[in-house]
Order: structure tokens, then sequence, then C-alpha cells
């Protein structure tokens, strides 16, 4: 039954890595705009858009 | 007949002249270089994702040749290691996806700018560019070139690098952790009393709990014996006293009866009751970023001004560092920072800010200048008599009332309970410890313990946060922004109302006019719409809007005086509008705004402008008068006394003539009298007032702009639900109140178990939680409701 020294072991060790996580995590900043990062996300495709662009556009002038 | 197109930048209806530019309408040329900066730079994606997202961008030349000194820079920078440099510059026309957009693509404008990241909340962008190839100068014009304009004020330089607090959030972190994991290692002992492997192993895990529940006593629920210890210093029993006192007594038992092993502790509800009362806290402390509430002057004030030196050279100078005799260059639309004497120019000071007055005023070379005051026509010089500090307005912000905190002056709901409920809750435990002490002296100390434990006013503690919290989040989506709690609880409480005129009761945008005069004929009256047309003065833009639809027609001769009026010609009619000087009339009348007309040198009369009251104003008024005294204080003068003795009830007070002190000791007189006094103002005349007033109310047309310190902003289109806001800040109380009834008679269950020496852990581990959730759930459902009466 001396297993349960382990077990106890992995899963506090489990849980302070979470936490450890969650620290960091406020420290770098991450909970100071809750509302900028789901606007930003959705931009990703426009900024790959890009590239090819400049033909579409050298259309649009002539 | 023109029909209305919109500009495709800014989306302003294009009234003048509308420019085309690849098929696109425009309003102005400024609109079209800022497409044609994005076209160029692949970024017009900008308008695909919103509807004509832009503004127009603002001349500013020469405004920013003080981020060209060191010593400014270095204030406004976060960070600079010689070749790079970061800064966070604040921005008040972000509010869209496309804002975002376009400013975290700021590096295609410019390659030397690395990286850009918007904070939409705090409406701030976080630049980092190469300092050695750029500067923030160009940054900063860059930024003014697409129409984002940066707002750097007094008050970026005083703060600099900003700390932002996190210690609540760390603090429940710590306390959720140690929560969930106390809880599973509790668990076991709940039921499998005397089981054989448990048995074995129970001190381990009690032990664990024990070194889990050390940070959440001594790190996480910190505040609360400080604050207990503050208030008892005071002698004050405030909530946090029994709170303390539970926590304390919790622990301090839980780890004799580990250490002596006489059972498992309340190591569960220790930390549980720790990680709700935190989330209570955290959930009253919703701030509204985007919001400030603690502005001065420092807000409103430039950084730097131009200064012209003996040798007549321009240098930008340091605000703080302007002396008594220097020579300053204010621009138009810049603020004068220190009083002074005008020395040449054509001043057209708009007070506004100072005097809540809208009505600008001119000033001839000799006059004096007082700080504050806003240049409105062209460039003026002027030689300072004063620094900043001691400058007139500034001055008032010496004042006490600026110093002392709000929160100090009055005791909370809670805490008058409090003080109750701990005398009650310490009789009960003597009382049952000295009936145990004769029947069975060994339960006497666990009797004491379990009294003190079960009667932590966690519920309690929770009621106010959880309603207020809830309610302070309703209002902010009817546009009513309260600072905190404590503002709310003030509210219900008021019994004066003193009303601000100027921007307050009156709005800002629409005003009426009516003339007086001879008749215009209607070539006269078509010429005076289009003369009209071609100015930007806000007393033209408004008279136009007046006026009725004319034909279009193309002046032959246009012309404006900056400060005095307009010159406009067509076919053999002239026209003059503007300063009664100007026209030739000899008209003196002061009280009022007014715009005379002249044809071919013939007077013909004037338009009066009248302040355009709020919509709603006299309900309002009606509605709020049965229950609230009210006052209306004004730095007018009394030219409107009679247009509001027709609108206001009758038993309402109107002073006039105030200035920023007399508004103060006004409210400060009235106090002294009894009276709980809701101010509502809105400029920096104001401050002083709201500082001192028990809850100081800003309107505001645009509550991005800048409204002074205050308790609350209110936007201005709710401003006729004024009642109601109040109405419901009453209820919320009621509901509090409620709330503490259901919270005693969980307690009063608990105290049975605690009283008759049969407090088991698992009873202090269902018995806390529950009483707390209920709590929040009633709250909760109590405030949306009269969150939904709201509407």
């Amino acid at each position: 039954m001396s297993v349960i020294y382990i077990l106890l072991t992995i899963s506090i060790i489990v849980a302070v890595v979470f936490f450890i996580a969650f620290i960091t995590a406020v420290k770098n900043g991450q909970f100071d705009d809750s509302y900028t990062p789901s606007v930003r996300m959705l931009f990703e495709d426009e900024i790959v858009k890009e590239q090819p662009k400049p033909s579409v556009k050298i259309k649009k002038t002539n | 007949m023109m029909e209305q197109t919109t500009c495709f930048h800014c989306g302003n209806d294009c009234n003048t002249t509308v420019i085309t530019f690849n098929d696109k309408p425009f309003c102005c040329n400024g609109c079209k270089t800022v497409y044609e900066i994005f076209s160029e730079n692949d970024l017009t994606c900008y308008y695909d994702l919103e509807n004509a997202p832009g503004a127009i961008p603002s001349e500013i030349q020469g405004k920013y040749d003080f981020l060209n000194q060191n010593n400014i820079i270095e204030k406004l920078v976060e960070f600079d290691d010689g070749h790079t440099q970061v800064a966070t510059l604040y921005i008040p026309h972000i509010h869209c996806s496309s804002c975002i957009w376009v400013l975290e693509n700021l590096n295609k404008l410019n390659v030397n700018i690395i990286s850009s990241q918007v904070n939409f909340g705090k409406k701030t962008v976080r630049v980092t560019y190469n300092s050695e190839k750029s500067s923030l100068k160009e940054t900063v014009l860059l930024l003014g070139s697409i129409g984002y304009e940066p707002y750097i004020s007094l008050d970026d330089f005083n703060t600099g690098k900003r700390n932002v607090n996190r210690s609540l959030i760390y603090k429940l972190g710590v306390a959720g952790f140690a929560f969930g994991n106390v809880m599973f290692l509790s668990f076991p002992e709940y039921f499998e009393v005397g089981e054989y492997w448990l048995e074995q192993y129970k001190h381990l895990f009690r032990w664990i709990m024990f070194a889990f529940s050390l940070p959440v006593v001594f790190y996480a629920g910190r505040d609360y014996f400080i604050s207990a210890f503050k208030g008892l210093k005071a002698q004050l029993l405030n909530i946090d006293v029994p709170i303390a006192l539970g926590i304390a007594v919790l622990f301090i038992r839980s780890s004799i009866e580990i250490m002596f092993d006489l059972g498992s502790g309340f190591f569960d509800s220790l930390t549980g009751l720790v990680f709700f009362l935190l989330l209570g806290k955290f959930f009253q402390h919703k701030t509204y970023n985007f919001l400030s509430f603690e502005r001065d002057y420092k807000s409103y004030f430039p950084i730097a001004v131009t200064k012209i030196t003996s040798e007549g050279i321009e240098t930008p100078i340091q605000v703080y560092e302007i002396e008594k005799g220097d020579r300053l260059l204010i621009r138009n639309e810049e603020l004068i920072p220190v009083d002074g004497i005008l020395i040449n120019g054509k001043a057209r000071i708009d007070y506004s800010f100072v005097t809540g007055e809208s009505k600008s005023v001119s000033k001839i070379s000799g006059d004096k200048l007082f700080a504050g005051g806003k240049q409105t026509s062209g460039v003026i010089e002027m030689e300072a008599i004063k620094s900043v500090e001691q400058s007139y307005l500034t001055q008032l912000w010496s004042n006490d009332v600026f110093n002392k905190n709000k929160e100090d002056r009055f005791t909370t709901l809670t805490n008058k309970i409090s003080k109750k409920f701990t005398i009650a809750v310490l009789s009960i435990a003597v009382l049952a410890t000295l009936f145990w002490l004769f029947t069975d002296a060994s339960k006497a100390i666990n009797v004491f313990t379990a009294v003190l434990i079960i009667a932590c006013p966690c519920a309690i503690a929770l009621s106010a946060p959880f309603t207020f919290g809830n309610l302070l989040r309703i209002f902010g989506k009817q546009k009513f922004y309260v600072k905190n709690a404590a503002v709310l609880e003030q509210l219900a409480h008021i019994n004066t109302i003193i009303f601000d005129k100027t921007g307050t009761i009156t709005s800002n945008k629409k005003s009426t006019a009516t003339y007086e005069g001879k008749e215009l004929s209607t070539t006269e009256a078509t010429l005076l719409k289009n003369t009209l047309r071609g100015s930007n003065h806000p007393l033209s833009r408004s008279l136009y809007d007046i006026l009725e639809e004319h034909q279009i027609l193309t002046l032959h001769h246009f012309e404006e005086h900056l400060g005095q009026g307009i010159e406009a010609k067509y076919g053999d009619h002239n026209m003059k509008i503007g300063s009664a000087s100007f026209v030739g009339s000899t008209d003196t009348s002061v009280l009022n705004t007014t715009v005379h007309i002249s044809t071919n040198n013939d007077y013909k009369g004037k338009f009066t402008f009248y302040n355009s009251y709020r919509k709603g104003l006299s309900k309002l008024f009606n509605k709020l008068k049965t229950q609230y005294d009210l006052v209306i204080l004004s730095g007018d003068n009394n030219g409107e006394e009679a247009n509001l003795k027709k609108l206001l009830p009758a038993k309402t007070k109107l002073i006039f003539n105030q200035k920023p002190d007399d508004k103060l000791e006004y409210i400060k007189y009235h106090q002294s009298e009894g009276a709980n006094v809701l101010m509502i103002g809105d400029g920096l005349n104001d401050a002083g007032a709201l500082a001192q007033s028990d809850v100081g109310i800003a309107v505001s047309e645009n509550v991005n702009v800048f409204s002074p310190a205050c308790d609350a902003i209110l936007d201005a289109s709710r401003f006729k639900q004024l009642d109601a806001f109040i109405e419901a800040s009453k209820k919320a109380v009621r509901i509090i109140k409620w709330s503490f009834i259901l919270s005693l008679i969980y307690n009063i269950i608990g105290l049975y178990f605690a009283v008759t020496g049969q407090l088991a852990p698992v009873v202090a581990a269902i018995l806390m939680p529950l009483s707390s959730i209920s709590i929040v759930v009633f709250t909760t459902i109590a405030t949306n409701i009269i969150g939904r009466k709201l509407k």
C-alpha cells in the first residue's frame, strides 16, 4: 500500500505544476486584457491573405 | 437637393464637398489621404472588418516637437536599451476590430516599428520600435497621419511606468488551489471512519492539508487580519473582525486537533471560506478599464508647450519648467497651461473646461489669460505670470477634499450589522462555554471554538459584494458606470440632488436659435445657408444645422476672419456673418450667444442661441421632486433663469455665477446641515463639488472623452433615467438586508450544532459553502430582476 506515497507525490506535483503555470500566466499579463485577444484571434486569415493581394489591386486601378 | 453621401473612411456626412477617389466618396482630403496610405500598403482590409471605422486625421504640425527632447522621451517610454524603445500610447479613437487590426499592423507602414499590441479595454497601443532609425515622434506622427492621434497629457509624465496590482488574482489562485487539494484529501475521512488503511494514512493526509492551509492563512487571508487589526485600533467592529477571528480559530483549532490526534481538523472549511471571500472581493473589484474616475487637471494639460526664447527661437518646454516671465506660443486648439498675459495674436479662448460656460471669449493683447482655456483661433503669444501649480485652476486641487478618501466617511451597511453580529456571537460563545463548563468541562473549549467557527460571517460578507457587484455590471450595460460598490450604497441614501447647468442639464450638441430683425429674402436665406456651409466654426455649424435646406450655390467669394466672422459674395449680394462689431451693429447684449448678419452693409438682424435642455429634463425633475431637494448650481450668468423657471418644478433652487470654490463650499455647508448630496456635473469646474459631495456623477456625451474625477460616469443619453438608477440602488440595499436574514438562518442552524457540542467537520464543510452559494444565487437573481426593470 506504500504506493499511496508515490500517488500522493505525483498528484501534488501535477497540481503544483498547474499552479505555477497559472502564476506565470498572471505574471505575464494574460489576465490584464481579456478582450483584445478574442478579436485578434480572428485576424490571422487577413494577414495571410495579404501576400497575393497586390495583383488584385493592379486590376482595380487599371 | 443633394443626396447625403457618407465618407468611406470616417462615416461622416459629406456636407460640403465630396471627394471621389478610387470610386469611393470621402468627406475631406484628410480621410482620402488615410485611405491612400492604407491602399498603398495593402491595408485596405481595414475597411472590410467594419464599415467606415476611421477618424479624420487632425492637424498636428509642430504639436509634437517636444518629443525630440530626451528628458521627455525618457518619461514616456517604458523600456529603452539604446536600440529599441517600448512606449504605451493612449488612443481615444480605438473603438472597433478594424482599429485593433490596423494598429497591430503598424510595421507594414513603417519598417522600423517592430511590433505593436493593442489593449482594447484600456484603449492603448504598446509600440516597440527601433530607436536608432526611428523615434517616438515619428511613431506618434505616423499614428496621427492615419487618424489615430495618441493623447499625451501631463498625467503620463508623472506616472510613467505603471505597476499593475495583481495581488488579488494571486491570492485567489492560491486559495483556490489549496481549497481543491484539501477537499480531495479530507474526503476519505468524511465517511470511512475507522477503516484499516485510512487509519494508517490519515496522519499523512492531515499534515499535507496543514501544509496547504499555511499559504491560505498567511498569504491569501492576510488582508482580513490587517483590516481587522486596523478596525480594532480605530475602535470599530468591522466585518473583517469576526472573519479574522473565524479564520484564526479555524486554523489554531485544526492544528491542535491534528497535533494531538483529536480529529481531522477543519482545513476544508478554512480554505473554502477564504476562497469564497476572495471570490466576493474579486467580483466587487470589477472595474471599467477604459474609464478613469481619478482624473484631475493633469489629464487635460499638455506635457510641453512651445517657448519663445529671448533670441526669438521656438523651443519646446516642459510644462513644469515654465517660469514666470517666459514667453509661450499657443497654437490653435492648444490648451493654455499657466496663467498669463496675452502679448499678441487674436485670442478666442474656450474656457468650458474651467467654467463649464460653453461660450468662448475674445481677448486682446494685454488681457489676462487663465490656465485651462483652449485657444480656438490661430496662434497667440503669451507671457507666463505664474507657474503651473500656482495657476487659478490648478489651485483648486490643493483643497483638502482631493486628499480624503470618500469611503472612510461613512459606515457601510455590512459594517453596521457586523458590530451587532460580533457582539451577539461572542456572547453566545461565552454563554455556551459557561454552560458546558458546569455540565461537561471537557467539551467547553470545543464548544467555544465551534461557535466562533460556524458563526464566521462568510455569507454576510458576501451579500454586499455580490449584490452591488452585479448591479455595477447591470448599470454598466445601461451606460451608467459606477466606480465601486460603496458608491451604490451611498446613492441609496441621497436626499439632495445638485445639478450643474451647462453641459449637464443642457446638451452640447444641439442648440436652438431664434431670429430677431428684418426678414430675410429667399436669396439672402440661400446665401446665408451656403456661406455657413463653408465654415467650420462651431456656431456656424450649429446654425447651419438649424436652418432650412436651400439650393446649393457656388460662392464667388468666401473669406473667414478668425475670431470675427465670415464674408461671402454671390452675384451682387455681399453677406457678413459674425460678431456685432464685425457686421457693424451696435448691439451690446452679452448675456446670450448671438450671431449677427448684414447684406451689402445693411444690418439685418441676429440669431440668438439658447441652451437646449436634455430630453426628458422636466419629467425627470418632476419625478425627483417628491423625494429630493433639487438645486441648480451654475457657473453661468442668469441669462437662462426665466427659461429654467418655466421648465422646472417651482421648488427647484436656482443659483448662478458660482465659481468652482463656491460650489464646493455650498455643498460642504449643506452637508454640515445633514444633507446627503448627489452632485451631477460635467466640467473641471465641478471637480471640487464632485469630490466634496457624497456621490459625484459626471455626465458625459462621450464616455471615452475625459470627465473630471468622480464616483460615477453617466452617459448623457441615459440622463433621463437618473431616477431609475437611484431607485435601483435603494432596492439593492433592500436585497442585502434580505440576504442578511437568510445568512442568519444558516448561522442559527450551525449554532445549534456548535452549542450542543456536535459540530463535525463534515457539517461545517457542508454548511459554510452552502450558505455562501445560496447567498450568491439569491443576490444574483434578485439584482437581475431589478436590472430587467431598468430597461
